[in-house]
């Protein structure tokens, strides 16, 4: 799971060449790419960019869209915001816990891993979800899995 | 014939794919000459999908259709304009449109946002090119003229900020658009990017050519995967027509346009932190001073504005600064562009001068909760805005009347809640949200905030309550007068404001123990 070719990452890479304010575009690059960043695309990155692997690590850290480890085969995130908590989010997190998937653990069950988001900006039409980047108003537990499972299918 | 389906994302979310999947379908099973356009959103967004067709009358709506729908609506007269159950009549004829004030979101929902002569015929360009007439001294003098304030949060006048890049002298300059919108109940960026993404190409040209900037940068949250697409590819398509590259409409001058996408970081939208992520770094706040207008991106001179302010722009060129400075509500001038968020019957876009009510927003516009229960409390201003009850109905929505009060007006999204909400769980939520997404620079904000969460607790569990609601308010003084940026500093509104309103969802008991 975790091999990738270095030289095909490097090529991916090949425009950030020596830019050291290229770091976060390429972390979005190599997880575009490969769905996470593994841990030695981290040197990768800092060998292109020309800056420390510490630098690298640190811009990795700090920004909680990037993984470490390959997502599940759907990624459902969820609205747990204000505007998505007058709405029932709260209820909808709950429900889909019940069901073995915590926002928290990130536990993969069945391909389907559920994870919490701060806003997706659809806060008229709450609770608010993207299903593999499908957006999905008013939802529930029962409609955000049965959308996810027609994407893990 | 012209059938309008919006590509919008709060459209897709329930299904207007689908929709235009089957009305496409259906009209090359029967012969029909049919075209689908996917238009922006017209920000009634409980009527999603709202599916439109073009009448000798006008457009005629019909509301949350879906695609399973199509094929009984087809028959039943859709096409032709029949009156249906599902109709609302001539779209731009709705009380909840004509009401409002479209400047900023004029052409948002009339047509394909993506193309480019459409925009021109709309009145695109119109701007830019009066602009181009101009010195970049007198397009800021019609910026400050009319009294455009910063639409992210602050408020600060965007002329004012210009005049400072423009006075600047350097090799490079920038302008930077902050199209974070981390707000919970805010989606106006986000809706005009993928509704008018050329108004924001044109605004921020505008800006660059103005101050002498060749390069801009628009910082879209990650959140948001077609906002990005639209402004990726509206760039390309005004970058192929000239708007856009080394020498913007036959000028001779030069403004060059890039994205750039966050990474799930709320703080990112504080500017200073904004110029960090733009440089690839993590996105901590900077202390001020130096002013990003005089040292920002790469350490030059940089316009950072939000993209409400940077499109209000084409229209303050196109028609004037007095036009603009005619509209509002004292010294703040001009439309906001209001989003109705939360628990509400009607949410979606409401731009009107500043002025309007907040109890008109809310029942006027808004018809009350979508659940039917009463209005406990509306948060106004996202997770750093106060919570307030009822008894704010009458407060005229405007930066000075809401400071007044205790609250502010932010971005401009109000979320409202009914009464089954407990708000010791909201003021809970707001530190949890500080110390999740705090930089870590202040102790107040990055560590303050996580004792806020176990205090708070303590309070409800009715644990030495008297001792506990003081050493919360103690902290939350700390975090107000310690903290470099808002995130920590106005994390405190949320809390106290709930606090104050909703003692008893707090288990206070009165004389405490
Ligand atoms: C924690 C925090 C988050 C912010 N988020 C945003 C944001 O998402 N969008 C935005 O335009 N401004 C945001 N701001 C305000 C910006 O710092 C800045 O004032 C604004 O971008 C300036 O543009 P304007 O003058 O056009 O409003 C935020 C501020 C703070 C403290
Ligand atoms: S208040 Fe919080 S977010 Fe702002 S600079 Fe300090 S630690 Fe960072
Ligand atoms: S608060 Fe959930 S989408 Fe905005």
């Amino acid at each position: 799971m975790t091999q990738f070719v270095v030289e095909d990452l490097e090529r991916t890479l090949a425009p950030f060449r020596g830019d050291a304010s290229a770091i976060l575009r390429a972390l979005h690059e190599v997880q575009s790419e490969l769905g996470f960043v593994p841990d030695s695309a981290l040197d990768v990155i800092a060998k292109t960019c020309n800056v420390s692997r510490a630098e690298v690590y640190g811009v990795f850290t700090f920004y909680s869209d990037f993984r470490a480890t390959p997502p599940a085969a759907c990624v459902v995130k969820v609205c747990v915001a204000e505007a998505c908590q007058a709405n029932g989010s709260r209820e909808v997190v709950a429900d889909l816990k019940a069901q073995g998937y915590d926002v928290h653990t990130r536990k993969a069950v069945d391909g389907i891993q559920v994870e919490q988001a701060f806003c997706l900006g659809n806060c008229a039409l709450g609770p608010a979800a993207f299903v593999n980047g499908q957006p999905i108003g008013r939802a529930t537990a029962e409609s955000l899995l049965a959308a996810a499972r027609e994407v893990s299918k | 014939m012209k059938v309008f389906v919006p590509c919008d994302s709060a459209a897709l979310s329930v299904g207007a794919d689908s929709v235009a999947r089957a009305i496409e379908e259906i009209a090359t099973v029967k012969g029909l000459d049919v075209t689908v356009v996917r238009n922006g959103s017209r920000g009634m967004l409980w009527l999603e999908p709202l599916v439109e067709v073009e009448t000798s009358a006008g457009r005629v709506g019909y509301a949350n259709v879906s695609a399973n729908a199509v094929a009984t609506l087809i028959d039943s007269g859709m096409l032709e304009g029949a009156q249906l159950p599902a109709s609302i009549g001539i779209v731009d004829n709705h009380e909840w449109l004509t009401r409002q004030n479209r400047v900023t979101f004029a052409r948002v929902g009339i047509s394909d946002p993506q193309c480019i002569t459409e925009y021109e015929s709309l009145g695109g360009w119109a701007g830019l090119r009066k602009a181009l007439t101009m010195t970049g001294e007198d397009v800021v003098a019609d910026v400050t003229d009319s009294g455009l304030r910063g639409r992210g949060g602050a408020g600060f006048p965007a002329g004012i900020k210009w005049k400072t890049v423009v006075n600047a002298t350097a090799d490079q300059k920038y302008v930077c658009c902050n199209a974070d919108e981390g707000d919970s109940g805010t989606f106006a960026d986000r809706m005009l990017m993928e509704g008018d993404p050329f108004t924001l190409i044109e605004g921020m040209t505008i800006a660059g050519i103005a101050v002498g900037a060749t390069r801009g940068f628009i910082y879209i949250r990650s959140e948001y995967p077609h906002a990005i697409t639209a402004m990726n590819t509206a760039i390309a398509k005004a970058q192929e027509k000239g708007f856009l590259g080394d020498n913007v409409d036959g000028s001779g001058k030069e403004f060059h346009l890039d994205v750039r996408v966050g990474a799930g970081s709320y703080v990112c939208g504080e500017e200073t932190a904004m110029l960090e992520s733009l440089e690839g770094k993590r996105g901590t706040v900077r202390p001020k001073p130096p002013i990003p207008a005089l040292v920002g991106l790469f350490g030059k001179p940089t316009i950072i504005n939000n993209v409400m302010t940077l499109a209000a722009v084409p229209m303050i060129m196109a028609q004037g600064a007095a036009a603009y400075q005619a509209l509002g509500h004292e010294k703040s001038r001009g439309t906001q562009v209001f989003q109705l968020a939360g628990n509400i019957k009607q949410g979606g876009i409401v731009e009107i001068d500043f002025g309007i009510t907040l109890g008109d927003l809310i029942d006027g516009f808004g018809a009350g909760t979508h659940t039917g229960k009463p209005i406990k409390t509306v948060q106004i201003g996202g997770p750093l805005g106060a919570y307030v009850g009822t008894e704010a109905w009458p407060t005229p929505m405007a930066y000075e009347s809401l400071a007044a009060t205790g609250a502010m007006l932010g971005h401009g999204g109000i979320v409202v809640f009914d009464d089954s909400v407990n708000m010791a769980a909201q003021a809970r939520f707001a530190m949890e949200f500080c110390a999740e997404e705090s930089c870590g620079k202040c102790t107040p904000c990055r560590i303050g905030s996580t004792r806020g969460v176990e205090v708070i607790d303590r309070i409800v569990a009715g644990d030495e309550q008297s001792k506990n609601l003081e050493l919360l308010e103690d902290l939350c003084e700390v975090m107000t007068d310690g903290s470099l940026c808002a995130m920590g500093g106005l994390t405190p509104l949320p809390v106290r404001s709930a606090l104050k309103l909703f003692p008893a969802d707090f288990n206070i008991v009165s004389g405490g123990k």
